[in-house]
């Protein structure tokens, strides 16, 4: 469907990619709903996927005494909600994630403050 | 020698009908439709704009007269609140904070209600609901006022106050009820009574205004209790408005039925995402509790909206399509949202803090199932860590939903462990939504929503620093920049209620230590 206008609409969407000084990613944290909702990041495209663990997402997540319990070879990954395999030693470009792709990761065992999916 | 006749007063009835109908005429130097563009384009057809009917058949002369008794009255109480220092008389100094929610998000509406009525009491062919609107218009403004005028006292002693257009315009969560005003306004007049008249008004208004005007009045406000009595009876008429715009468009024509169904599925949605602001301050923000967000919902929505809905099945309307998610949500947007903002409270000029164990006792026999199961052991942990002077305070800004702007915070239907993501492709980019109801606006005019001003990608786009930021600058801090560009007083404004200096001060002018 479209907007019903009085005359031609077609506006300049505000958040393509051009518009960023690098794609954005939004990462949330499956079962840890201390953080309220997913987080949204600028990453530069040529990012080691691997660097997600040891160098991006501690700032992001190392707050939760469940983040240091993690086993990053267990963690189970997920883009746009379905399961994904990435492959850590290759970018996040060459992992096929584009400008505003959605990441979900879950850590098996671990389910937040109490058991409470905190 | 002539005899000055006294001119016989006209009847109620005819008086109206003199002072709406009678005041229009058919243009001849130009076509009525280029005269009124506005009110054909969205596909409602109206055949008889006579059939409008205003059941308070309110003229301008009695409308000025009604008003001025009003304010005479608010003022009155509002000069003796000042002058009796009233804001000591507050049950808690954390209950100011529902009153910066309601500045900041709250009144700007007014103002913006004010704006849309004026657009669309020009705007319709119809004399009788241009009246309606004017008037509407100019109530929505003299609420904007009267509410401004009505918190100054409280800007005098509390924080927090003192710059609600300035933020409105900027900070991240009044973008949730200005892009839901903007929305509105940028639609056609049908859509925009639809929206606002209707759904906002009429099905969900009492979940607004009764929140917290018998909140005020159950922790000691009685300057903002008066304010809300000052504006019910304009309200009933905005309500009454409402109403009679649904039917009028449904009895006009057959084909306006799946036209309004649409903006009715819409806007109920919408409105419904903008009240979580409400629901977190009910359920959170008031030292006296007046009731459960939940048991508001299941009093005004469930029931009252129930039978609204039950009422209009007979044009062929059936109740908004996000409705049964709307009342599962009851049991968890509060919590959720008051999450959000214990998050985000660097950047949000009022406090959070954790529920005392009274109050959280009390949230556990109010959600007797989810409370205790879901959100009690994340507000304990977070009690033990800023206790041990760790309070967490979330860095890394929040993905936001397309639609509504707010933090993709809500839990799919029926697992409350679970964010709800939704998305859609369009034009070669994605777009991400809070839930059904958010990605179907979308789905319906995309061309609108890719427009969305999303702060969170504002701040990354580099369009929310002060000018002459350099954000390469050796030691920039983005957040700090971001606030400075929001003039919010840091460590005044914002941070938790634990420490603030609206705590220690309520707290030494009540002779008490903290």
């Amino acid at each position: 469907m479209s907007v019903t206008a009085l005359a031609p609409y077609a506006f300049k969407p505000s958040d393509v990619r051009e518009n960023f000084p690098a794609p954005l990613l939004y990462f949330g944290w499956e079962d840890h709903l201390l953080f309220c909702a997913p987080v949204c990041l600028p990453l530069p495209p040529d990012t080691p996927f691997g660097a997600l663990a040891s160098a991006v997402l501690p700032g992001v997540y190392g707050y939760h005494p469940d983040f240091a319990k993690i086993d990053w070879m267990q963690v189970e990954w997920f883009k746009s909600g379905k399961p994904w395999t990435p492959d850590p030693s290759k970018s996040l470009t060459d992992n096929g994630l584009k400008h505003k792709d959605v990441i979900r990761f879950r850590t098996p065992g671990l389910s937040g403050i109490k058991g409470s999916f905190s | 020698m002539d005899t000055t006749l006294a001119k016989k007063k006209l009847g109620l009835k005819d008086r109206y009908a003199a002072m709406t109908r009678g005041l229009g005429w058919e243009t001849t130097y130009q076509p009525m439709d280029k005269v009124f563009p506005y009110d054909k384009y969205e596909g409602i057809k109206i055949h008889d704009w006579d059939k409008w009917q205003d059941p308070f058949r309110l003229t301008m002369d009695a409308y000025w007269k009604y008003q001025g008794e009003k304010e005479k009255k608010l003022y009155a109480v509002i000069d003796a609140f000042a002058q009796n220092s009233g804001q000591l008389g507050i049950s808690d100094a954390r209950y100011v904070n529902a009153l910066k929610l309601f500045i900041t998000g709250v009144s700007p509406l007014e103002y913006c209600a004010h704006r849309g009525f004026a657009h669309v009491g020009r705007q319709f062919t119809g004399e009788g609901v241009r009246v309606a609107a004017q008037m509407q218009s100019i109530d929505e403004l003299r609420h904007y006022q009267t509410q401004a005028h009505t918190l100054s006292n409280y800007n005098k002693y509390f924080n927090g106050i003192h710059h609600s257009n300035h933020w409105f315009d900027r900070v991240w969560y009044l973008s949730v009820p200005k892009s839901f005003f903007e929305d509105a306004m940028t639609g056609g007049p049908f859509e925009f009574l639809t929206a606002v008249s209707f759904s906002f008004e009429y099905v969900l208004t009492n979940l607004l205004f009764v929140p917290f005007m018998s909140g005020a009045a159950h922790n000691g406000d009685m300057s903002t209790v008066t304010f809300g009595f000052s504006a019910q009876s304009d309200e009933s008429r905005h309500m009454t408005l409402g109403m009679e715009c649904i039917k009028f468009m449904l009895e006009q024509d057959p084909g306006n039925v799946p036209i309004v169904q649409r903006w009715i599925d819409k806007w109920f949605w919408r409105g419904y995402r903008l009240l979580s602001l409400v629901a977190m301050m009910q359920d959170y923000m008031l030292p006296k509790r007046v009731m459960s967000w939940k048991e508001a919902w299941e009093m005004y929505a469930e029931a009252n909206g129930g039978a609204l809905f039950k009422d209009l099945a007979r044009y062929g309307i059936r109740e908004p399509a996000g409705w049964k998610q709307a009342c599962e949500g009851k049991d968890h947007i509060s919590h959720q949202t008051w999450n959000t903002f214990y998050n985000y409270n660097a950047a949000a000029p009022f406090h959070t803090w954790v529920p005392n164990d009274d109050e959280l006792a009390w949230l556990s026999e109010k959600y007797p199932t989810t409370f205790d199961q879901h959100y009690r052991p994340r507000l304990e942990f977070l009690r033990e860590q800023q206790q041990a002077g760790n309070r967490f305070y979330n860095k890394t800004l929040p993905m936001l939903c397309t639609t509504c702007q707010i933090p993709m915070q809500f839990t799919e239907e029926g697992d409350a462990s679970k964010i709800c993501y939704r998305e859609s492709d369009y034009q070669g980019d994605k777009y991400h939504f809070c839930s059904d109801g958010c990605k179907d606006i979308f789905d319906h005019e995309p061309e609108k929503f890719v427009q969305s001003w999303l702060p969170v990608h504002q701040i990354y786009q580099g369009n929310c620093f002060k000018p002459g930021t350099d954000p390469t600058a050796e030691g920039f801090d983005p957040l700090l920049a971001v606030l400075q560009y929001y003039e919010m007083e840091i460590g005044r404004d914002n941070f938790d209620f634990e420490g603030s200096e609206d705590q220690k001060n309520f707290a030494a002018w009540k002779g008490a230590s903290v």
